[in-house]
């Protein structure tokens, strides 16, 4: 890792001169790393879009349900109870709880004024309930509210929210699969172009070796040549995907998940870390290569 | 300096070189000789472990080559001063460049003055800049010894570095090489030429090897 750092600040003229400067594999090398790049750059920004929503949809998964039982005032009490400890015994909810007058004042305060007489009306009961993490069966909760407290309704907006957030969860992860993918791709292709360039220059490390250059000397000059272009490639392919990003359009416009593709704040930093990573997986994908090729040779 | 010891090699056909035991002192000078094809610049592949025998032993500044890891023989070759017969340039550097490759890959810096004065010596410095495509077979051959010697080394191996010289030329390559045995170089220098073998050993106390039929022979007494 020294050995990188070491290479991209001060580099080493002469061992760069050595190896004749090579078209194909040096442009191959380049475009590679500047598609793999552009590519990159979209699945992170889908992995991030997924990722913040789905921590939304987790976030107001978390959030409780609520149960509503609408009774005739003398019956109200016993369902709220029946209720209640329905839920005290079903599995996958964590606590349940009846509203207070009060509460319930408050929730109603902002359509009916402050002096609603709320005994008085026939207004319906609300029972809270947290769920537990793993969830509970609404399905199985609904009938039997409805055998116990037939006046109790289950307000259940998790249902089609959990499908989302898992969605969005697996997203995450496809995206940021691509991104490792593309990264092992671009470490194959290179270690393909730098075998081509070993093997086209086959002449050259014959004729280093017999004037007494070390190994390391003669893989130097290949690494550095290799690891600059694909921080260059790499660079202008995440220079132009970034451009493609924040050219689309702005959120609000349409709202939902195309819109929120782009990066935010600290966010547009990740981008530019691909081509450092790109230099790296060239640095060492031809350091390994190169090593490998001298020692086959006499 | 340099041992053979038994030595035997074969390019995986019949035995080129057979049995072959021999010491080369420090300061010495050899020439070796024998028809084409019989093997020497093979024999000299083998004093710069470029090949390893395929029998016996060759012992180099006392290490057997056998037991030396790569970067051991590139530390040797730079003790090793060598005139390829195909001279092995880098054809997309100038000559200057090629020339002082072997101070370049040990990370060796040589002033232009003196690069110049090498050129000047070996008659190149008007083609300082050239490359080698651009040169002829003759002074190929004189950067080719400019190289062998720009490093210092204690050994120098020359095959056939006077092929495509004329006889003038010749004999200043040959006093060029019998000055660095004066001061204290051991060298071997592979060649048909009878007469510069002749006009050497009027200055210098040069031997002459023999390759013939798969064997080294100290050619007679005197030649
Ligand atoms: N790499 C190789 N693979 C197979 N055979 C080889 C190889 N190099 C040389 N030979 C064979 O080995 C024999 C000796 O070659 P070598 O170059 O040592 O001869 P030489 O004495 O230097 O000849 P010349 O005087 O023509 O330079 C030749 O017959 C040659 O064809
Ligand atoms: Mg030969």
């Amino acid at each position: 890792m020294t050995r990188f750092f070491t290479l991209l600040l001060h580099g080493d003229r002469h061992a760069d001169r050595v190896v004749p400067p090579t078209g194909h594999t040096a442009w191959l090398t380049s475009f590679t790393a500047g598609a793999m790049t552009f590519l990159a750059v979209f699945a992170l920004a889908l992995s991030l879009a997924s990722g913040r929503m789905a921590d939304r949809w987790s976030d107001a998964l978390a959030r409780t349900a609520t149960v509503r039982i609408s009774a005739p005032a003398d019956q109200l009490d016993f369902q709220t109870r029946a209720v209640l400890d329905v839920l005290a015994t079903t599995p996958g909810v964590e606590s349940a709880r009846a509203m207070t007058d009060e509460e319930q004042r408050k929730l109603l305060e902002p359509w009916f004024g402050p002096d609603l007489p709320v005994d008085a009306l026939p207004i319906p009961r609300l029972v809270e309930l947290t769920e537990a993490s793993d969830g509970y069966d609404s399905e199985g909760l609904r009938q039997r509210l409805a055998a116990e407290a037939p006046g109790a309704v289950l307000d259940d907006h998790t249902r089609w929210r959990r499908p989302l957030a898992t969605a969005a969860g697996r997203l995450r992860l496809l995206g940021l699969a691509s991104i490792l993918l593309i990264g092992v791709t671009m470490a194959a292709m290179i270690t393909l172009a730098a075998n081509a360039s070993l093997a086209a220059n086959a002449q050259v490390i014959q004729v280093l070796r017999l004037v007494g250059a070390r190994d390391t000397y003669i893989v130097r000059a290949f690494v550095r040549r290799f690891t600059f272009r694909a921080l260059a490639g790499s660079a202008a392919g995440a220079l132009a995907a970034m451009i493609g990003v924040a050219l689309l359009p702005s959120a609000d416009a349409a709202g939902g998940f195309l819109t929120g593709l782009g990066f935010t704040g600290w966010g547009w930093l990740l981008p530019l870390a691909l081509p450092l990573l790109a230099a790296l997986v060239a640095f060492f994908a031809t350091r390994t290569a190169a090593f490998q090729k001298l020692k086959e040779l006499p | 300096m340099i041992a053979f010891e038994n030595v035997a090699y074969n390019y995986g056909g019949g035995e080129l070189l057979s049995d072959m035991s021999l010491r080369l002192a420090p300061g010495s000078f050899h020439f070796l000789t024998g028809p084409s094809g019989s093997g020497k610049s093979t024999f000299l592949k083998l004093c710069y472990a470029e090949l390893k025998p395929t029998a016996g032993h060759v012992t180099l500044f006392d290490r057997e080559v056998r037991t030396l890891a790569r970067d051991d023989v590139a530390q040797m070759r730079r003790r090793i001063g060598v005139v390829h017969q195909d001279c092995q340039f880098l054809d997309h550097l100038p000559l200057a460049a090629n020339v002082t490759l072997p101070l370049t890959v040990s990370d060796r810096e040589v002033s232009p003055e003196d690069v110049g004065d090498l050129l000047g010596w070996v008659g190149l410095r008007h083609l300082a800049d050239a490359l080698p495509p651009q040169l002829s077979g003759g002074e190929r051959q004189r950067a080719a010894v400019a190289r062998a010697v720009i490093i210092g080394p204690d050994v120098i191996l020359a095959d056939e570095p006077t092929g495509n010289l004329d006889w003038e030329l010749s004999l200043r390559l040959l006093k060029l090489l019998v000055e660095l045995n004066r001061m204290g170089k051991t060298i071997v220098v592979a060649t048909h030429d009878m007469n510069l073998i002749r006009q050497t050993k009027s200055q210098v106390a040069a031997r002459v090897l023999r390759i013939q039929n798969r064997r080294i022979q100290l050619a007679g007494a005197d030649l």
